[in-house]
């Protein structure tokens, strides 16, 4: 076929457009100036506030004075705080491995389709994933109402006999929280998934595999990284949702960002608000890293002998 | 068989997505001040009142200024991060990298509290520009993946061809790097436009009711009291997000620009 | 365009990509106004040069001139080179003209009149019809000839081309050697190719350099190169090439399986006594039924492959195969007579 790249195959071709750094000059200092300074102030400096925040001791009068204090952390971490912690972290995962059961293959599905064809599914899935949570609960409380929900449906095709209500509750939230993680998941998993060599599981197929096992065997062991990711990705988002739990919730189902505004917002408690939001982001992180860790640990290992033959 | 898996999977995800909306687009046509769905009757009067109340019209002017302005900062901020990033190599632009891709790698109400914390702290808590700014930090995560993609999309001969040509850097960058990525950065407009107008949380926490945004509106509605107001509102903002990705993918190639190899 | 072109010279030029060598110590002449190829497999360092030469690499020692102009710090944008890439990287953004006046608008030439320049340049290279198309309407090989006509728009001192041909088919791609030949002569400017083709090699330059394992093997003429390899390296890369066993017992002559044989003239020989390996080209090769009256190998046919323009025979001899290219004849088992070349031979340190 076409010549192998006629770069020196041995030696390291230079990296794609990026300049050995020598006589750059001041540019990318000037051109990096604006992201820098905006990004440290508005990200970064947001953050040490309010781990410094935590530290700090509420005031009637005004918001905060500056202090040592451990108080906020100790009632952040108490019996009612640690069982909202939990609430939060088991609905995130419930949602999590839904959205992923859902994302996977669909997203698998979707790009062996004519580019052309994914389009309309594409934008579907861009504008779900820009409709505001606030609309989403909304929709979500409608659909799930007794006047204006599915249950009228079910009711007028005789399956139910008189209409209900499932929201708020445990449903709602979990159908909601899947309902705005899916399409995040969906564009998460779309770059890996449809870079795939689409002969791979053909390939698998000419040797016996069904669709199935070759989806298993093949497809699944190349984009359990992308998959790993996107589960911690989705986790994440899932946990910090406000307005999901706090409108289809009941207060069982208010998880801690309820907890974080509550404090921030209704009681102005700042200080409280900022340990719950360290802990918090404490806690969303390790589980993230440990979803990354089991996505991409074990199978490699699995795979080792082979290699070796 | 594989067929028919597909179809099905198809079919429960497009419900799934669309179900919800089905039922607030039913709602928003009851000529009466119920949520009946489906609806009573047939009426288009609060989209009419969604334009006409200035209850619901400021709120989305609001959210149409703070989307506008915070897109283009995060654009500001992606375009230069992402072509340094891309042509040079410099040591701490990856920490600049990842400060701007972080927003995404954290619970979205930390986020909203670090900014109310930092306004605070700056005292000017509600005012305006707070949200603007504060948006476009967030969101700098969606034109950078875009322009990202877009770049690593750019054959490095053109730039090597330009060079040969007699261009240096400026020139480079305008003849060819900009006019490439161009759809890049129209996508990843959009994308932060669209978030930024459905966004609540940031913007509940920092202008709050005092610049009042539509979702900030529609939230308060949702708990002191419904109106088939909020279903007409939530049909448009829908419809805006459809009708501006659909237009993304008019003029560029969608699924390149959402990470697909470029390939025909 | 001026008749006289400078020679490019290249001295003591390496490429070190951290600690792998690209390139080490290359020294060569190239003469002005002459079309050079740069061959060898992948990997041995033929782009980096051309890369070098283009300003697109800076070289870590030796110097690079062009005449009396020392080019070795002179930024790509000034060097005055025109390439063609790999790729071809044409700017998928602009049209098929404005791709070529490209240079031209940077240079800050006025619209028309870089656009008729283009139109010339087009022409030059037979497009006269694509002005004002688009690249993605383009076939390769127009992309091929786009590419060419924009890498001669600002008549630069050197027009370099990196495997031009390689992404066309096979006819396309001779047809195209034919014409960037010509074009070549029209134009006179000093071109180099860089092709890992020998035989592309072969069909167009005036001078061919051999390069393997990061350095230069070997530079001549093609016929030279074919002729007269200078080590089992180009034998073995340029053509096919049978290789025996040898011993050096004359300052012209060896002795391959126990029979004695003459060697290409004027060739230098490793002294008497040492061993060698020995190179003959299938087609110096000669099959007979009958012992001949000079020196031949006794073998047996072992596969027989008729290719069209001639038979490919190959034969058994002791422990090797040999490959004989000429009219055939002989079927798979029978007795054959290898005969060997009178002064043909190439003997190479072993």
């Amino acid at each position: 076929m076409s010549a192998p790249a006629a770069r020196p195959g041995s030696a390291p071709a230079p990296a794609s457009a990026a300049s050995s750094g020598r006589g750059d000059g001041p540019w990318p200092h000037v051109l990096l100036a604006w992201p820098t300074v905006a990004l440290t102030v508005l990200f970064l400096v947001p953050l040490g506030i309010i781990a410094a925040l935590g530290f700090f001791r509420r005031i009637q009068a005004g918001f905060f004075e500056v202090a040592f204090v451990t108080d906020n952390y100790a009632r952040a971490l108490d019996a009612f705080h640690l069982e909202r912690l939990t609430v939060s972290v088991v609905l995130a995962l419930a949602a999590t491995l839904v959205t992923l059961l859902l994302a996977v293959p669909f997203t698998f599905l979707l790009t062996r389709r004519p580019r052309a064809r994914q389009v309309p599914y594409l934008v579907l899935v861009l504008a779900s994933l820009s409709l505001s949570e606030v609309i989403v609960a909304f929709a979500w409380s409608l659909l799930l109402s007794r006047t204006s929900g599915v249950s009228n449906l079910l009711v007028a095709i005789g399956v139910m006999d008189a209409p209900a209500s499932w929201s708020p509750g445990l449903p709602a939230v979990l159908l909601a929280y899947v309902f705005i993680a899916l399409p995040l998941a969906v564009l998460s998993l779309y770059p890996t998934f449809s870079r795939l060599d689409q002969e791979l599981p053909e390939a698998a197929g000419t040797m016996g595999a069904t669709p199935l096992a070759g989806f298993v065997t093949v497809v699944l062991p190349l984009v359990r990284r992308a998959v790993a990711a996107t589960g911690a990705l989705v986790f994440i988002f899932v946990l910090g949702a406000y307005v999901i739990p706090q409108t289809l919730g009941r207060p069982a189902q208010w998880t801690m960002p309820v907890q974080i505004t509550d404090q921030a917002i209704m009681k102005n408690h700042l200080p409280l608000a900022a340990s719950l939001a360290i802990v918090l982001l404490v806690v969303s992180s390790l589980i993230a890293v440990a979803i990354v860790a089991l996505g991409t640990g074990r199978w490699p290992r699995l795979a080792l002998p082979r290699r070796a033959r | 068989m594989s067929r028919w898996l597909r179809r099905a999977m198809f079919a429960l995800v497009v419900a799934y997505l669309l179900a919800p909306l089905v039922v607030v687009a039913g709602v928003s046509l009851n000529p009466r001040q119920v949520l009946f769905f489906p609806p009573e009757g047939f009426s288009l009067r609060w989209y009419g009142t969604a334009f006409s109340d200035p209850g619901w019209y400021r709120p989305a002017i609001n959210s149409l200024l703070v989307a506008t302005f915070a897109a283009l900062i995060a654009v500001s901020i992606a375009l230069p991060l992402s072509y340094v990033m891309w042509r040079y190599r410099v040591g701490y632009a990856k920490a600049v990298m990842a400060m701007g891709l972080a927003p995404f790698a954290l619970p979205p109400v930390i986020t909203a509290l670090g900014a109310l914390a930092l306004w605070i702290v700056l005292q000017s808590y509600g005012q305006p520009h707070t949200v603007v700014l504060s948006h476009g930090a967030f969101l700098t995560t969606l034109p950078l993946a875009t322009l990202t993609v877009g770049l690593q999309n750019l054959n490095p001969q053109l730039v090597e061809a330009a060079r040969t040509m007699g261009a240096t850097g400026g020139t480079v960058f305008r003849t060819i790097v900009f006019p490439y990525v161009r759809p890049y950065l129209l996508a990843g407009f959009v994308f932060a436009f669209v978030l930024s107008l459905n966004e609540y949380i940031i913007a509940y926490m920092t202008v709050g009711f005092t610049f009042e945004t539509l979702p900030v509106k529609i939230f308060a509605s949702l708990r002191y009291g419904y109106s088939p107001v909020m279903a007409a509102i939530s049909v448009l903002f829908f419809a805006v997000a459809v009708a501006l990705f659909a237009l993304v993918g008019r003029v560029g190639d969608l699924p390149r620009l959402l990470g697909a190899d470029e390939r025909a | 365009m001026s008749a006289d072109r400078p020679d490019l010279v290249i001295q003591g030029l390496g490429k070190r990509f951290g600690a792998t060598v690209a390139l080490d110590g290359v020294d060569l002449r190239l003469p002005g106004g002459s079309l050079v190829c740069f061959v060898g497999p992948s990997g041995c360092g033929k782009t980096t040069l051309l890369r070098v030469i283009a300003g697109l690499e800076t070289p870590t020692t030796g110097h690079l001139l062009l005449g009396d102009r020392d080019l070795t710090r002179v930024p790509v944008h000034r060097r005055d080179v025109g390439m063609v890439f790999q790729s071809y990287a044409l700017f998928p953004h602009l049209t098929v003209a404005e791709n070529v006046a490209y240079g031209l608008r940077i240079r800050g030439v006025k619209r028309r009149e870089r656009l008729a320049r283009a139109q010339e340049l087009l022409e030059l290279v037979q497009l006269p019809d694509v002005a004002d198309k688009r690249i993605a309407e383009l076939s390769g090989g127009m992309r091929q000839r786009v590419a060419m006509a924009r890498a001669l728009a600002l008549d630069p001192a050197l027009f370099l081309l990196d495997e031009p041909l390689s992404a066309l088919d096979a006819k396309l791609r001779e047809g195209m050697q034919v014409e960037l030949r010509r074009l070549q002569r029209r134009v006179g400017i000093t071109t180099i190719i860089v092709t890992h083709d020998q035989e592309e090699a072969m069909a167009m330059a005036d001078l061919v350099v051999v390069m393997g394992d990061n350095r230069v093997q070997q530079v001549g003429p093609p016929l030279e190169i074919y002729r007269r390899p200078v080590n089992r390296f180009v034998a073995n890369f340029v053509g096919r090439n049978n290789f025996l066993p040898a011993r050096v017992v004359a300052s012209d002559a060896v002795e391959v399986a126990g029979v004695r044989a003459t060697v290409a003239r004027d060739l230098p020989v490793p002294p008497v006594g040492s061993d060698v390996t020995v190179a003959a080209r299938p087609e110096m090769l000669r099959l007979r039924a009958q012992a001949p009256a000079g020196p031949a190998l006794r073998g047996t046919v072992s596969m027989v492959r008729d290719l069209g323009r001639a038979v490919e025979t190959r034969v058994r001899v002791h422990e090797q195969e040999l490959v004989v290219s000429g009219r055939g004849g002989f079927a798979e088992g029978d007795e054959v007579w290898v005969e060997l070349p009178d002064a043909g031979l190439v003997a190479l340190a072993a």
